[in-house]
């Protein structure tokens, strides 16, 4: 009996009863279609995610005060035995060969007026380094000014939005603005970026790290970000800046992050929020599986006397078996080709309306949902398709 | 060559012990044509299934070419099913979704028969039995008497040594009857060994010989010539599929 005999054959028994094959289809498809839409969702957030971190560049680490050991949290989420300091991030600028920008990095929120327009905006205290490493560009006007870290001046560069809702189409740059309640004179206005990773960059005002952290009566730094000037020297000079600020502060108490780090442990709870949806849907699966099972137990039962007419002819057991068995199949497997369409179609639509939002089916799951329809078939198939094998030939015939 | 000695055929029921076959000894040659008579319940159509190997002896020995049946696997009752014995029922067990075609072609599927010469014996299996034209009818489309020669089509398609017969014209009236025991007749003036079960008579007494059952047992065997034609044995007839 070949493949293609065995599934026209079991074409024939199927279209026999098209609205119940029809409806076990239908099921097995929306099993298949979530499968597909949700692994699709779950593999959009991780992709949207993890390319919202690699706008940030590779080349970086991060340095915060303290880590789990040190705080008993956290770090950066509670007191730690040894503040982050400029010596400290001077010391790191000398102590790294390879690393040529380190920018301390101060941070509050504050209230930034011209004039009678004010709002509350983050104020960044760092240095020119920082935004190199940011890759954020002055679009007027000039960045921080080089020079010692300790040295506070005046000036302010504007992040996008905050120049546009100070200063309208005015010019800024030159312009004077109050933060909290230091004057300062406006040196540069950043060129738009929007959100990175959540943080919406057009709403920064950046001034010098020594200015920010004696407008918010600070000693300590709220973190020091390193850039690198090779990727492949990332963890190398991380390992060294852990060991300078060991040997400084006498114990290891600052933790050091790497984009990679932070993508990688991020895409790692992705990957598993999407293998959970994809198991939820695999639920709704499950239940097509039974309603499969049911079918085909109800045709076998039906087909009593077709089953004793095979044993009759000399059909052996094997091929009962598949008869059954390739019905089943059939089913879940034109219910998955069905389901990957759906899952496909309502993920376009999706795409088509939330544009920036990356959902697309991973293959694998492509490959799974496909798998697990043909898996399905055989696996709630086998039980009714082995009933059949196990009719007694006399009695089949005779209908009982 | 077919040789059954001292065969029983048992089922417990109820608690007690029931012989549809009971010290069953008989030999049938080659080429063969015998009737089997007797009211309902005397053991004919189980004698039948165990010819046919869809029933195995509760005790006793069935040879089949000098084989013996009862020491084989379930596969090769299979196999000897589909290559050696021909089954033909009295209510015909044609597939309705199936054409006439089909239905002839089914037990070449489950044989291996590459689909060529499918094609070519189904024409020449319908042909026999004069349904050349009604190939692709639908069981529902052809009379009883057409329909039984189309399932006579399908037993022989796969030209086996042996057909059985059980009470192939007893859903049929008594034109279409003689119809299809002329069919089977010839194909047993061409060799083949041709065993059927019936109630009726007449019927019997076109066999070269009979057997008289009772109780699950051969009470009288009979030669052609020698069963008195007359009225049939009294049993509720089987009905159609």
């Amino acid at each position: 009996m070949t493949p293609g005999d065995l599934g026209a054959f079991a074409l024939t028994a199927l279209a026999r009863h098209r609205l119940r094959t029809s409806l076990s289809l239908v099921g097995v498809a929306i099993g298949v279609a979530a499968v597909v839409a949700l692994t699709a969702l779950g593999e959009g957030a991780r992709r949207y995610v993890t390319g919202q971190f690699s706008t940030l560049g590779s080349s970086f680490l991060v340095i915060l005060p303290g880590k789990n050991e040190t705080t008993g949290t956290f770090p950066g989420m509670g007191g730690v035995p040894n503040d982050l300091t400029l010596d400290d991030a001077k010391a790191l600028r000398r102590g790294i060969p390879k690393v040529n920008l380190v920018a301390p990095v101060s941070m509050g929120n504050e209230t930034i007026a011209h004039r009678e327009r004010r709002r509350q905006a983050i104020v960044l205290g760092s240095t020119r380094e920082f935004l190199e490493i940011r890759q954020l560009t002055v679009a007027t006007g000039r960045t921080l000014p080089t020079g010692d870290l300790e040295r506070s001046s005046q000036v302010v560069v504007l992040g996008a939005t905050v120049a546009d809702e100070l200063f309208g189409s005015e010019p800024a740059v030159g312009r004077a603005v109050r933060v909290g309640d230091w004057r300062m004179r406006v040196i540069g206005v950043l060129e738009g970026r929007g959100e990175q990773v959540g943080f919406d960059m057009d709403d920064l005002v950046i001034v010098p790290v020594a200015t920010a952290m004696q407008i918010f009566n600070r000693t300590s730094l709220f973190r020091v970000v390193i850039g690198v000037g090779a990727h492949r020297d990332v963890d190398a000079a991380c390992s060294r800046a852990v060991a300078i600020l060991t040997e400084r502060h006498g114990e290891e108490d600052v933790t050091c992050i790497t984009q990679e780090s932070v993508v990688s442990s991020l895409s790692s709870i992705l990957t598993a929020l999407t293998l959970a949806l994809g198991g939820i849907a695999a639920v709704s699966l499950a239940v097509a599986g039974i309603g499969i099972m049911n079918l085909m137990l109800v045709s076998v039962s039906e087909r009593t006397r077709e089953v004793g007419l095979l044993k009759a002819i000399g059909a052996g057991n094997g091929q009962i078996l598949a008869v059954f068995l390739a019905e089943a199949i059939l089913i879940t497997s034109m219910g998955g080709l069905l389901g990957l369409t759906l899952g496909w179609a309502s993920i376009r639509i999706l795409v088509l309306v939330y544009p920036a939002f990356p959902a697309s089916t991973p293959p694998w799951a492509v490959a799974a949902a496909l798998g697990i329809s043909v898996c399905l078939g055989a696996l709630f198939g086998v039980l009714p398709a082995h009933r059949a094998t196990r009719l007694d030939p006399v009695a089949a015939l005779a209908g009982r | 060559m077919i040789e059954l000695e001292g065969v029983y055929r048992t089922y417990a029921m109820g608690g007690q012990l029931l012989h549809a076959l009971n010290d069953v000894s008989e030999s049938i040659e080659a080429g063969d044509y015998v009737a089997v008579v007797g009211p309902s319940g005397s053991g004919k159509s189980t004698l039948l299934n165990v010819l046919g190997c869809l029933d195995r002896p509760s005790r006793g020995v069935y040879r089949l070419n000098g084989e013996d049946v009862g020491s084989l696997s379930e596969e090769d009752l299979s196999s000897i099913r589909r290559h050696k014995i021909g089954f033909v029922f009295q209510s015909f067990q044609l597939i309705s979704r199936l054409d006439a075609a089909e239905n002839v072609a089914f037990p070449m599927i489950f044989a291996g028969v590459p689909r060529a010469e499918r094609r070519e014996r189904v024409a020449a299996a319908l042909g026999t039995v004069g349904l050349g034209e009604r190939a692709r009818h639908r069981p529902a489309e052809l009379s009883g008497g057409e329909q039984q020669r189309v399932a006579i089509a399908r037993a022989t398609v796969m030209r086996p040594q042996m057909l059985l017969a059980d009470e192939p014209t007893g859903n049929l009236d008594s034109s279409a009857g003689r119809h299809v025991m002329d069919v089977l007749e010839g194909m047993n003036a061409d060799g083949l060994t041709l065993i059927v079960v019936t109630h009726d008579l007449a019927m019997a007494a076109r066999a070269n010989r009979a057997l008289l059952m009772e109780d699950g047992r051969i009470v009288r065997r009979a030669g052609r010539g020698e069963l008195r034609e007359g009225p049939t044995i009294a049993a509720p007839p089987e009905p159609a599929s």
